[in-house]
């Protein structure tokens, strides 16, 4: 089953729970911070909406 | 005075012609093609020895057995035993070299590959058995024409079915609405990185395939089918990805309405052309061909006739 783990979001109320949470100021900057977390965790990045990314690991 | 030496030791003359035989089959359905498989040479000796021993044991046999030295058969067991051992070889080296390709072959896949490499050693067995004993039965030529038919017989047992034979393939368009990708109206994947879709939209290439009957519907929804599709497309036509990418991978996916396949692929070499020659001849896997309608056929058959 795949895991998150990662959320990363330009909106902090929206989100919580158990993952790491990044905060990004603007779209540009989460694009920039999902970018750099799919290359970093070797995972997908994955677009819930346009202001909230999740990181997911696939085994 | 050639023929006269080949009738007057006819022994010798069947069991090399048996041996001779036996590797040239061994040779003939040896082919290194885009799979590069084995295309090292290494990797060709050691099938080169086992076709040479498997030619030798089929075609001892024979004058053996005719000298009534009946225990020459558990050769051939001791052969089976061998060509087992190849198999497992095979498995082993493929499942081993699996995890450093960037698009795996996955193991339905490498258990079809290792499966053949068992199947033709026995065969070469057969070919030198035939050769051997229509040699040393009535005559060399007897044997030369035994050996011929086995060839061609045993080239044409091993062509095996492709894609092509049950599914028919198009090339589809590729659609991105915001992160969700689709080929045709098959939905593939969520792709969350402005810069994954950038690269998806200009090397990506949709294909659907529409299965042909019912039995070929199971065959591609299986899952080993589709990992042996994407792996031969990537290998034939590269893949336009890096270890650490899992946003670019090569996907299939099956339109559950429709039993259709989609299949995206990321070509280093986008050409629509040999795109489509690769996936439509990819072959069918023996573990992922099943036949439904069969059985059900005659569950009803049976239940009608037992009122």
């Amino acid at each position: 089953m795949a895991r998150i783990v990662g959320i990363v979001t330009t909106r902090r109320e929206e989100v919580g729970g158990g993952a790491p949470i990044l905060y990004a100021e603007d779209r540009e900057q989460l694009q920039k911070v999902a970018h750099l977390l799919e290359k970093i965790l070797d995972c997908a990045a994955h677009t819930i909406n346009e202001d909230l990314f999740i990181i997911v690991e696939r085994k | 005075m050639m023929l006269d030496w080949l009738h007057s030791h006819k022994e010798l003359t069947a069991v090399a012609m048996g041996t001779a035989f036996g590797m040239v089959a061994r040779i003939a359905m040896l082919r290194s093609d885009y799979r590069q498989y084995p295309a090292y040479p290494h990797g060709k000796i050691i099938h080169l020895a086992l076709g040479l021993i498997a030619g030798a044991l089929g075609a001892v046999a024979v004058p053996a057995l005719f000298n009534k030295d009946y225990t020459a058969i558990t050769f051939l067991s001791l052969a089976a035993q061998q060509f087992r051992e190849v198999r497992n070889m095979e498995r082993n080296t493929l499942t081993a070299v699996d995890d450093l390709e960037l698009v795996p072959r996955g193991a339905a896949y490498i258990e079809g590959i290792a499966v053949v490499f068992e199947g033709r050693n026995y065969l070469a067995i057969v070919t030198a058995l035939l050769t051997s004993l229509f040699a040393q039965w009535i005559h060399w030529w007897a044997g030369l024409a035994a050996g011929v038919l086995s060839l061609v017989f045993s080239h044409l047992f091993m062509r095996g079915k492709k894609i092509s034979h049950i599914a028919s393939v198009e090339a589809a368009p590729i659609k991105l609405d915001g992160p969700n990708l689709y080929v045709g109206d098959i939905y593939m994947m969520n792709v969350g990185l402005d810069e994954n879709r950038e690269i998806i939209r200009e090397q990506g290439m949709g294909f659907i395939l529409t299965p042909r009957s019912d039995d070929a519907r199971v065959t591609i929804a299986n899952l080993g089918q589709r990992q042996a599709i994407l792996h031969d497309v990537s290998t034939r036509l590269g893949v336009y990805r890096d270890d650490g990418d899992p946003g670019l991978l090569p996907i299939a996916k099956l339109g559950l309405r429709t039993g259709q396949l989609g299949l995206l692929v990321l070509p280093r070499e986008k050409d629509a052309d040999k795109a489509y020659e690769a996936v439509s001849g990819v072959p069918l896997l023996e573990a992922a061909v099943r036949k439904p309608t069969k059985a059900n056929r005659k569950s009803l058959e049976e239940a009608e006739s037992n009122g």
